[in-house]
């Protein structure tokens, strides 16, 4: 029968066919650990420029509220692809990078733009968390800072962001869950990340389907148990709260 | 002793409006209140007595009008309000405990990084002021752990570590359980009583009248009347006023 051909392609013999892996194991080793290392980076940098963001989202000032609000809507609204392309082959073209590979296999010619990128993106996201967290600490708290005398910033340092930290890090648990997933997007500047092995198993192999079938359950092993604990967590915190 | 003070809080033509002006919350009440009184002010809810209250250490911001503190003008913007409003403690009426840290924390908060109080003189001084709460068992507890009136007393002592020259209470015991009002308005009699400058929003009329050294009177954002608590509750004058007694005496 002619439909028989069309899913001959998708039989499991191709899909879990994973004899390449005695050769090719190192690219997927290498890539996990250059995925995880490009996430966990990029998130733990954007935390800064995020705070600042998120403060400046709640200030009083129009200006200052316009220019974090634009940067959020700019680094929202476009394709974190094309955000990567401009930041390496704009900014970077003007930054010279000296040379240099950590753990062996990470160049940091191309490592050092993809953070810088995925940090940028990632500031947009992560300081809407941050200001959802701050927003969710009562305001009276505030208050009874401001009128014991304690500064603006010190109401904030001592009183509002501790209880505001509850709220935002099981989301920025997320947004790191997230990231390991969009990292993949450096793949199509050569980093050397799980997407890049899988690609180029399949390229030096001719075998199409089975290596991304394994990078799949890769993403899948990593992030699926890290939003389980996520949620674990955050229901403790919750029953926290009520007791 | 009523009103042979210096004036402390000097109110003058205070009006606050929201929304570009189209609310009006507040219009020209002006008010001296002088060191050692106690003026507690009452009216129906929505008459702009705790915009007032707010007004005065400037939680609101006054739309137009003056509000000098010892001597100095404080709705001025070029004021350091936070060096003022550490001689001005303030009590809410929903507590605003900081949950996160113990009863001793919250006490020595502002003391020691506010004032640059040595940590160990400000827990000194807080325990002299929690035994006089009956309170001192509880400073290591976090404040889920308290009732509302222990909840209260604690918020009060927080603002008595910083000094203050005057308390300001926004409604403090409109959250309490029935049977937990009287262990808070025992403590305010207690500190009136050893010459604290207190300004009070209350809805406790029993209060009012043993208490307070002044009564006001506001509805619709004014001051209608202001008197001695004997006058002010045996002779009313202004008809609003006769009306809102008949309701809640």
């Amino acid at each position: 029968m002619w439909w028989s051909n069309l899913f001959a392609g998708m039989s499991p013999s191709n899909f879990f066919n994973f004899s390449f892996l005695p050769k090719y194991a190192s690219f997927f080793i290498q890539g996990v650990e250059y995925t995880l290392l490009l996430s966990v980076v990029s998130v733990a940098i954007s935390v800064i420029p995020a705070l600042i963001l998120a403060l400046m989202r709640l200030s009083k000032s129009g200006i200052v509220r316009t220019i974090s609000g634009a940067y959020i809507s700019l680094f929202r609204s476009t394709p974190l692809m094309v955000q990567l392309y401009i930041i390496y082959y704009g900014l970077f073209s003007l930054i010279r990078i000296p040379s240099y590979t950590i753990l062996g296999f990470i160049d940091i010619t191309r490592f050092i733009p993809g953070v810088v990128a995925l940090a940028l993106n990632s500031s947009a996201y992560v300081s809407e968390i941050f200001r959802a967290g701050i927003l969710a600490v009562d305001q009276g708290q505030m208050e009874a800072a401001r009128s014991l005398g304690l500064s603006k910033w010190q109401g904030m340092k001592f009183v509002v962001l501790p209880q505001a930290i509850k709220n935002i890090l099981p989301a920025l648990a997320n947004e790191l869950v997230t990231m390991v997933k969009e990292s993949s997007i450096c793949s199509v500047l050569g980093m050397s990340e799980l997407i890049w092995g899988a690609k180029t198993v399949a390229s030096t192999t001719y075998k199409t389907l089975a290596p991304y079938v394994l990078a799949a359950i890769v993403y899948f092993a990593i992030n699926y148990p890290a939003s389980k604990v996520i949620e674990a967590i955050e229901r403790r915190m919750r029953r926290g709260d009520r007791r | 002793m009523a009103t042979e003070g210096n004036p402390i809080i000097d109110v003058k033509k205070l009006t606050k409006t929201y929304c570009g002006g189209r609310i009006r919350a507040l219009t020209d009440c002006s008010l001296t209140i002088r060191k050692g009184e106690v003026v507690v002010i009452v009216g129906p809810s929505g008459s702009g007595k705790s915009t007032f209250l707010r007004s005065l250490n400037l939680l609101e911001t006054p739309t137009s009008g003056q509000i000098i503190f010892e001597g100095t003008d404080i709705s001025d913007k070029k004021t350091d309000i936070n060096l003022h409003r550490q001689r001005m403690g303030m009590v809410f009426q929903h507590f605003n405990l900081f949950p996160h840290m113990t009863v001793m924390d919250n006490l020595i908060l502002a003391p020691v990084k506010v004032r640059h109080e040595d940590p160990e003189k400000a827990k000194e001084r807080a325990r002299e002021l929690l035994s006089k709460v009956g309170l001192s068992d509880r400073e290591s507890a976090y404040p889920i752990q308290l009732s509302g009136g222990q909840k209260q007393r604690i918020a009060i002592v927080r603002a008595l570590c910083m000094n203050p020259d005057v308390m300001l209470f926004d409604e403090p015991t409109s959250a309490l359980d029935p049977e937990m009002v009287g262990e808070v308005l025992e403590v305010m009699r207690d500190l009136a009583k050893s010459g604290m400058t207190m300004v009070v929003v209350t809805h406790e009329m029993g209060f009012a009248k043993e208490v307070g050294s002044r009564v006001i009177f506001m509805d619709g954002g004014k001051i209608l009347e202001d008197k001695p608590p004997k006058e002010f509750f045996e002779n009313p004058e202004n008809e609003r006023l006769k009306l809102f007694l008949s309701k809640v005496l």
